[in-house]
């Protein structure tokens, strides 16, 4: 387990440096969610997914993800290429003119991984949920994942789709919320507090639990945790504990790099936090 | 003028209704959705004999057009169900998004499109829809005539891969299309043939435009009428070959003047022919209660106004 968890350590730290890097040739996008998320993604991905290979849209006989909240889309391009579902070449396209890297995910240039656009916030959900029902309509005994960002927890629909999901019994779907307390325009406890989000997921019918998201052991056991409480009858709930800016120092804890990208000398010194561990782009 | 008859009148939802039947036996990759409007949408049939196809979402429009997107993820062809308003406008970015942005299987399915919903009144009356769909790219938007015409529609568009926006309503109309056509998207449909004054019309517009050719022909004035089915693809060889005989043009629709069928006549027009037209609309505002018959002569939405529409564009000539 161990050895394992330290693999995974080692590809989170090579996605952490394709972030950055992203981020800053471009100078935009979304580095300090992306760096977040980083755990969560890396062992989705590397550990938790029973995944085909190749990419084909339906996902029939596979777990399947859906990112939500878009913007963090450095951190899934990275994880994306990382497992091989494109050339890692290809982030250096990120976001400029003619690239499948769109500034938000989107199926439209036809990136392998990607099955849904998101960016426009909310909708995420219940895009897995109903790709969660097909599932049970198909016989497929395969799991939906969902990420969705706690700011986004502002949007109505999101509301919709958790009281949905429990009255229909949709226990194939594991949905995640990153919990950073950080929004655009500063701490959510300040621009709409979300109150008592695991009472309300709770009141909700779902089954709730708490993990922090950066730490690879915790993580791990945290999702694993969640892929035993499915099938029986709630759909899962994990309320993620993440640092915005996770693993460079300067972009830690706070709101200021949530869509701020940075300049020559900043990546240097974010570089030199974070080991290049599969080689860079 | 060729004679059209009818014997039996109904509700073009209720095409929808046997269409989504029929098209539920034929293809099973086809289920249904519904946002708390079973009844007024005519889905019973569909979920009495495919429960498991069917997703009741409650009122909850926004997630039913982001369920409806996942559900295809894995092949499934959904129809949601809804009225036209909360089909369209209310859930504007989901549809943008998450189905046509994302190249999705769906197809929105809106009844008591229009004034002819009657005496709820404007909140519900959608006249902008025609526009706010055919705006996205991507997006195939219908609007048939009859209860034959959208039953054949609700059938045809599950073979069409893509999202498609099908426009019907609630009032009971002549049923004046074969029951056995094939519906063609795309493919716009001769009426009548003439020489004097090109008639485009879509929806309940096509039976006023008939009343209206056969009163013109009384008056000596030769009207072809084509019923324009899909706005979206328009079907311009159609438009650009009637128009080369008759040199002008009405457009007739229940929506909004501005966006629907005849702006999209208009541009093709502009483009490669500019022609007279004139435009039996809605004139830029918001419905009201009302019969629905009150409603379309109070909105200049009948056979007289085409008529009036007929002899001030051909003036123009």
């Amino acid at each position: 387990m161990s050895e394992d968890i330290s693999k995974l350590e080692h590809i989170a730290s090579q996605v952490r440096r394709d972030i950055v890097r992203m981020v800053h040739a471009c100078q935009s996008g979304h580095p300090g969610g992306s760096l977040g998320c980083t755990d969560y993604f890396v062992a989705l991905y590397f550990n938790i997914m029973k995944r085909k290979a190749g990419f084909d849209m339906d996902g029939i006989g596979e777990d399947i993800f859906f990112l939500s909240n878009g913007h963090i889309s450095p951190v899934f391009y990275s994880t994306l290429a990382r497992a091989g579902y494109f050339e890692v070449s290809e982030l250096a396209t990120f976001r400029k003119i003619n690239s499948r890297l769109q500034g938000h995910p989107t199926t439209h240039e036809g990136l392998p991984g990607v099955r849904v656009a998101s960016g426009s916030l909310g909708q995420g959900l219940s895009v897995a949920i109903g790709a969660a029902r097909a599932k049970k309509l198909n016989q497929d005994n395969h799991l939906v994942y969902v990420l969705m960002g706690d700011g986004e927890q502002q949007e109505g629909q999101i509301w919709e789709a958790a009281m949905y999901a429990p009255h229909n019994k949709v226990d194939n779907l594991i949905a995640t919320i990153d919990y950073n307390g950080q929004q655009i325009d500063g701490a959510t406890e300040d621009v709409l507090s979300l109150g008592n989000l695991k009472a309300k997921w709770d009141a909700f019918g779902w089954d709730v639990l708490e993990m922090n998201g950066n730490a690879m052991s915790e993580v791990v056991a945290g999702l694993s945790e969640a892929k035993s409480r499915t099938g029986k009858g709630k759909p899962v709930l994990i309320l993620m504990k993440t640092e915005m800016g996770n693993g460079v120092d300067f972009m830690m804890g706070s709101h200021k790099w949530h869509g701020v990208a940075p300049n020559d000398e900043q990546l240097a010194a974010a570089l030199a936090q974070l080991e290049e561990t599969l080689g860079d782009y | 003028m060729k004679k059209y008859t009818y014997t039996d009148k109904k509700d073009t939802r209720s095409g929808f209704g046997a269409g989504l039947l029929e098209v539920g036996r034929k293809n099973e990759n086809v289920v249904a959705l519904c946002a708390d409007l079973v009844g007024s949408l005519k889905m019973n049939d569909f979920i009495k004999e495919f429960p498991d196809r069917f997703f009741q979402v409650g009122i909850a429009e926004a997630n039913m057009m982001g369920i409806a997107a996942g559900l295809t993820i894995g092949g499934k062809i959904p129809y949601t169900g809804t009225f036209a308003n909360f089909s369209t406008g209310r859930v504007y970015d989901q549809i943008r998004q998450s189905i046509a942005y994302s190249g999705k299987n769906v197809k929105i399915c809106a009844s008591h499109a229009g004034l002819t919903l009657g005496e709820d009144g404007a909140t519900h009356q959608i006249l902008e829809d025609i526009g706010l769909m055919k705006m996205l790219p991507g997006m195939t938007v219908i609007n048939p005539c009859d209860y034959n015409q959208t039953k054949a529609a609700t059938i045809a568009i599950a073979d069409h891969d893509g999202p498609v926006y099908l426009r019907f309503g609630r009032p009971v109309v002549p049923i004046f299309t074969d029951p056995d056509q094939k519906f063609e998207i795309g493919k716009a449909w001769m009426v009548n043939e003439g020489k004097d004054v090109s008639i485009f019309a879509t929806g309940h517009l096509v039976w006023e435009a008939i009343q209206a050719g056969e009163q013109l022909a009384e008056m000596g004035i030769d009207a072809e009428i084509i019923n324009i089915h899909t706005i979206k693809p328009l079907d311009e060889e159609a438009v650009l070959k009637s128009v080369a005989k008759t040199g002008c043009v009405v457009t007739a629709e229940e929506h909004n003047r501005l966006g629907g069928l005849g702006d999209s006549i208009a541009q093709l027009l502009a483009r490669n022919t500019p022609t007279p037209q004139e435009y039996v609309a809605v004139d830029d505002s918001f419905g009201e209660s009302g019969t629905p018959a009150q409603l379309m002569e109070k909105y200049g939405l009948n056979a007289a106004n085409i008529i009036a529409a007929a002899q001030r564009v051909i003036k123009r000539k």
